[in-house]
C-alpha cells in the first residue's frame, strides 16, 4: 500500500554546505560511492559566508534514491545543508577552454572569427601553433563548439563542473539563523533527557 | 593553568567526560599516551583494560558502554593496532553504540609518506564511523574529544575515530575543556512538532490491529518505560527486534515475540495482517523485514526515529515522527485513548502454540537425543530467574539464546546484530563483566566464533572477571551449514571444525571449566558453573544439525515463514 513505483532516473544537481574542514570532500563522495552512483561533475568554492563551503554535484538516479543520498549527506556532522534540485530548479552554467591547433585555421569555409561570434565564444590566447578559445554556458553549447571545433584539430579540451545557484529563495543565511535555533532546541531536549532518567 | 603535554590533555579530557575506564593496546605511537596513563593507573584513577587483540578491545569498550550507558574508549597504536581496531569500530557503529576510538598516528611531518605503521586510518574509518578526525597539534585535542564526546553519545549514537599524530601527544599545549559544545552542523534532537504528534496519535486511534516494532533505539533513548506506557495505555501487541530484544520483558502479556528472520512465528505471520505497524527506534533491517515488496501489505506505517535518514530508506511511510522517543512519547501517550484490543492480540495465540508445538518444544525440552542449544540456554534462563547480562556470538548460538532467554530487564542482553561478527562474544562479555559486577554475565558462543577471539580468556585472568562461558559446540559452523542443508543441497563445503580439547585450553588459563554430552550431567554442570565466583567454562556437545526455526528464507516474505 505505501510502496512507490521507481521511476525513471533523472539528472539531479545536488548542493551542499559544509564547514571548511579537512576530508568533507571524502565524506560526501563514499554516500555516492557506498549506493554506487557515478559523480557527473563536481564543483567546490567558498559560499558567500566565510568558512563554509559549497559543493555542487551533479547526477543522475531517480528520486527515491536521491532523496535518500541527501538525507545521508545531510547526517554527516560538519554538513550544515544538503538539497536536491531538478533541473529547472537551477540556474547553472560550465566554462570549456579548447587548445586549438592554428595549422588548420585558414582552410576551412566557415572562419574562427564567425564560429566565435555565433557561439559568444572569446580567444583567451593566442600562441605560437596554438589559440586558446573560452566558452561558457550550458553543458549542450559547450559540446555543440567542440563539434563545430573538432574539424581544426582540438589539442585539448577542458570543461569545468557545474557551478549552480538555485532558484527557491530559502538563502544560506536564513538557514544558518535556523541551524542555530535547531541546536539550542535540541540542547534542551537534551537537559531533559540528563535530569528526566527513569 | 601552565602548559601540559598534547598526552596528558588527552588523558584529562578522558577525566572531564568523567571515564575512569579503557580498553586498550598500546605501541609506538601511543606509548606517550600510555606513559601519561601510567600515573594514573598506579593511583587507580583510572582502569586500564589490556585486550589481547584490538578488535577485542574495541568490542569491549562497546560491551562497556551499553551496559554502563557511557562512552566507551579504546586506544590503539597506529597501523596495525588501528586496522585490527576497524571491525570493532564498524561493528559498535552499525549498532549504534557510543564509542571514542583513540588511535595513534606517525608524526605529522611523515604523514602520507608509508612511514613505518602509517595508515590512514582518518580516511579508513571515514564511511564505518559516525565522525572522524585527526589531530595534528597539541592544542586542538581539548576541543576535538569534546566535540568526540558529544557527537559519539547524543541523537544516535555511533563511533567516533579520533587519530592523533605522535608528535601532537609530546608537544605541549594549553588545556581548556568544554563539554558538550554547540555545533550548528549538529542539531542531534530534533524539535517536537504538535501537530505531527497529534497526527500520529490519530492513526493510533483508528487503527483496529495496530502492531509495535520496538527497536534498539528504545533502550538507546532510555524510554523504556515510556513505550511500556504508551503500548499498555492503548493495548498494541508488539514485537521486539534482536537489538531491542530487552526494552520490555519477554513475558509480557502484549509482547508477540522477537521480529524477523528467526523471530516468532506470530509476529511475522501476522505483520502482513496489521492495518498500522509503528515502528518504534527501529530501522527496517532486511533481517526484520523480509522481501521489501511484500512488507506489510495492508498497514500504513508510522515511524519514529530519531535519525532522519533512516527515515523512508527502505519503507516508506506514510506519517513519521522524527523525534527523541523519550521525548515524543511524552507528547504522544496522553493523546492516546484507552484500548485492549483484545481480539487482535488473541490472533497471535494461535500462531504460538503452533510454533510451540513444532519448534519450541523439541528446542528446550526433546527429553531424549543429543542435547539441543536451546536446553542449557532455557534452564540457564530459569536459573538466573532471567536476570543475567546475556552475551552471544553469531550464528545458531546467537539465535537460540535471543529466543530462549527469557529476559526482565532492559539492556540485559549483548549482540552483534548490524555486522553480525563472529568473535563479538567473549570479548563483549568480557566488557560487561568491566562495566558492572552485580548480574552475572553469561556467554552463549559457537565453537567457530569462540574460535576468532578465544585469545581473550588471557584479558579474564588478568582482570579477574567471572564471565560464564558456554559453548554450544557443534564441531561445526553451525548457521553457514544450515544454510546448506537447506540451499545448497546439504553440501558441507568447508563448515566442519576440528577443535581442541577446549576444557584443557580453560585450564592453561586457570580457569575451571568442565565438559557435557549427556542430558543427565547439565544441570549439576550449569549449577555448578552459576555458584562459582570466578570465570567458567562450560563446552556443551550440541546436536550438528538443529536447524534454527522458524525461518524466513532470503528473499520471502515475512508471512512466508517456515516452521520447519
Ligand atoms: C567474522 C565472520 N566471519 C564469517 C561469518 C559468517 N558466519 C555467520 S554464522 C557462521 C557460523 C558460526 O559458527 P559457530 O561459531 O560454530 O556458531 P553456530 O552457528 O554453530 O552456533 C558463520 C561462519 C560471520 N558472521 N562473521
Amino acid at each position: 500500500m505505501n510502496k512507490t513505483i521507481d521511476e525513471e532516473p533523472r539528472q539531479y544537481t545536488v548542493t551542499v554546505f559544509t564547514e571548511d574542514k579537512v576530508g568533507m570532500l571524502n565524506r560526501i563522495t563514499i554516500v555516492f560511492t557506498r549506493r554506487h552512483l557515478n559523480i557527473d561533475s563536481l564543483t567546490t568554492s567558498e559560499s558567500e559566508i566565510k568558512g563554509i563551503f559549497r559543493y555542487t554535484i551533479v547526477t543522475k538516479c531517480t528520486h527515491s534514491l536521491i532523496k535518500k543520498v541527501v538525507d545521508q549527506i545531510e547526517k554527516l556532522t560538519e554538513v550544515l545543508r544538503a538539497c536536491y534540485y531538478e533541473e529547472d530548479d537551477v540556474i547553472a552554467q560550465e566554462i570549456a577552454l579548447y587548445k586549438i591547433s592554428t595549422r588548420n585555421l585558414t582552410k576551412r569555409d566557415k572562419s574562427m572569427e564567425d564560429i566565435i561570434r555565433e557561439y559568444n565564444a572569446r580567444i583567451l590566447d593566442i600562441e605560437d601553433g596554438f589559440i586558446v578559445i573560452e566558452k561558457t554556458g550550458f553543458k549542450r553549447e559547450t559540446q555543440k563548439l567542440f563539434e563545430q571545433l573538432k574539424p581544426y584539430g582540438i589539442l585539448q579540451f577542458a570543461r569545468s563542473g557545474r557551478v549552480a545557484v538555485t532558484k527557491p529563495i530559502e538563502e544560506l543565511t536564513d538557514y544558518l539563523e535556523a541551524l542555530a535555533q535547531a541546536a539550542r532546541t535540541s540542547n534542551k531536549i537534551r537537559n531533559w533527557k540528563l535530569t528526566n532518567v527513569d | 593553568m601552565g602548559k601540559i603535554l598534547g598526552s596528558q590533555a588527552v588523558v584529562k579530557s578522558l577525566l572531564e567526560e568523567g571515564l575512569d575506564t579503557v580498553f586498550g593496546y598500546p605501541g609506538g605511537a601511543v606509548i606517550p599516551l600510555y606513559d601519561s596513563l601510567f600515573d594514573y593507573i598506579n593511583e587507580g584513577k583510572i582502569r586500564h583494560v589490556l585486550a589481547r587483540h584490538e578488535q577485542a578491545a574495541a568490542h569491549e569498550a562497546q560491551a562497556y558502554a551499553q551496559i554502563t550507558g557511557k562512552v566507551g574508549v579504546c586506544i590503539v597504536t597506529s597501523g596495525p593496532g588501528a586496522t585490527n581496531a576497524i571491525t570493532g569500530i564498524a561493528n559498535a557503529n552499525m549498532d549504534s553504540v557510543p564509542m571514542v576510538v583513540i588511535t595513534g598516528q606517525v608524526g605529522s611531518t611523515f604523514l602520507g609518506t608509508d612511514a613505518f605503521q602509517e595508515t590512514d586510518v582518518f580516511g579508513l574509518s571515514m564511511p564505518i564511523a559516525k565522525w572522524s578526525c585527526q589531530i595534528t597539534r597539541p592544542g586542538d585535542i581539548a576541543d576535538s574529544f569534546a566535540k568526540a564526546f558529544y557527537i559519539a553519545v547524543s541523537g544516535r549514537p555511533g563511533v567516533v575515530v579520533i587519530e592523533i599524530t605522535k608528535d601532537a601527544l609530546t608537544h605541549e599545549t594549553e588545556f581548556h575543556y568544554k563539554k558538550a559544545p554547540v555545533l550548528r552542523s549538529y542539531a542531534p534532537y530534533p524539535e517536537i512538532d504538535q501537530e505531527n504528534i497529534a497526527a500520529a496519535a490519530e492513526m493510533i486511534n483508528n487503527a483496529k490491529r495496530p502492531l509495535a516494532l520496538i527497536g534498539h533505539g528504545v533502550l538507546i533513548a532510555r524510554a523504556e518505560k515510556a513505550v511500556r506506557e504508551m503500548l499498555e495505555k492503548a493495548g498494541i501487541p508488539f514485537g521486539m527486534t534482536l537489538m531491542g530484544l530487552t526494552a520490555l520483558p519477554s513475558d509480557h502479556p502484549l509482547c508477540i515475540g522477537m521480529l524477523g528472520m528467526h523471530g516468532s512465528y506470530a509476529s511475522n505471520k501476522l505483520t502482513n495482517e496489521a492495518d498500522l505497524i509503528i515502528a518504534i527506534g527501529m530501522r527496517f533491517s532486511d533481517r526484520v523485514t523480509g522481501r521489501l515488496s511484500g512488507y506489510a501489505k495492508k498497514a500504513k506505517v508510522l515511524h519514529i526515529e530519531i535519525d532522519k535518514s533512516e527515515i523512508d530508506k527502505n519503507v516508506e511511510t506514510d506519517l513519521a515522527v522524527h523525534a527523541d522517543l523519550k521525548t515524543a512519547l511524552s507528547y504522544l501517550t496522553p493523546m492516546l485513548e484507552k484500548k485492549s484490543n483484545k481480539q487482535w492480540r488473541a490472533e497471535f495465540d494461535k500462531f504460538y502454540k503452533m510454533e510451540y508445538e513444532q519448534v519450541i518444544r523439541h528446542d528446550t525440552q526433546p527429553g531424549e537425543g543429543i542435547i539441543q542449544p536451546g536446553e542449557p540456554v532455557d534452564i540457564i534462563s530459569r536459573k538466573t530467574k532471567g536476570e543475567a547480562i546475556v552475551v552471544t556470538d553469531v550464528g545458531q548460538n546467537q539465535m537460540v539464546a535471543a529466543r530462549y532467554y527469557k529476559f526482565k530487564t532492559p539492556n540485559t542482553f549483548l549482540t552483534s546484530g548490524g555486522l553480525g561478527t563472529m568473535g563479538f562474544g567473549l570479548p563483549a562479555a568480557v566488557g560487561a563483566a568491566v562495566a558492572q559486577s552485580q548480574k552475572p554475565v553469561i556467554l552463549f558462543t559457537g565453537d567457530g566464533g569462540f574460535q576468532m577471539n578465544e585469545q581473550e580468556l588471557g584479558t579474564i585472568i588478568q582482570e579477574h572477571l567471572p564471565v560464564k562461558i558456554v559453548i554450544l559446540n557443534n564441531s561445526v559452523l553451525g548457521m553457514v551449514r544450515q544454510w546448506q542443508t537447506m540451499f545448497n543441497g546439504g553440501r558441507h563445503s568447508a563448515t566442519n571444525l576440528i577443535n581442541p580439547d577446549f576444557v584443557t585450553l580453560a585450564a592453561a588459563y586457570g580457569i575451571k571449566a568442565r565438559k557435557v554430552a549427556d542430558r543427565a550431567g547439565l544441570d549439576p554442570a550449569i549449577d555448578e558453573m552459576l555458584d562459582l565466583d570466578g570465570p567458567y567454562l562450560l563446552d556443551i556437545e550440541v546436536d550438528k544439525d538443529m536447524k534454527v526455526m522458524p525461518f524466513i528464507a532470503p528473499g520471502s516474505t515475512v508471512d512466508e515463514v517456515k516452521l520447519c
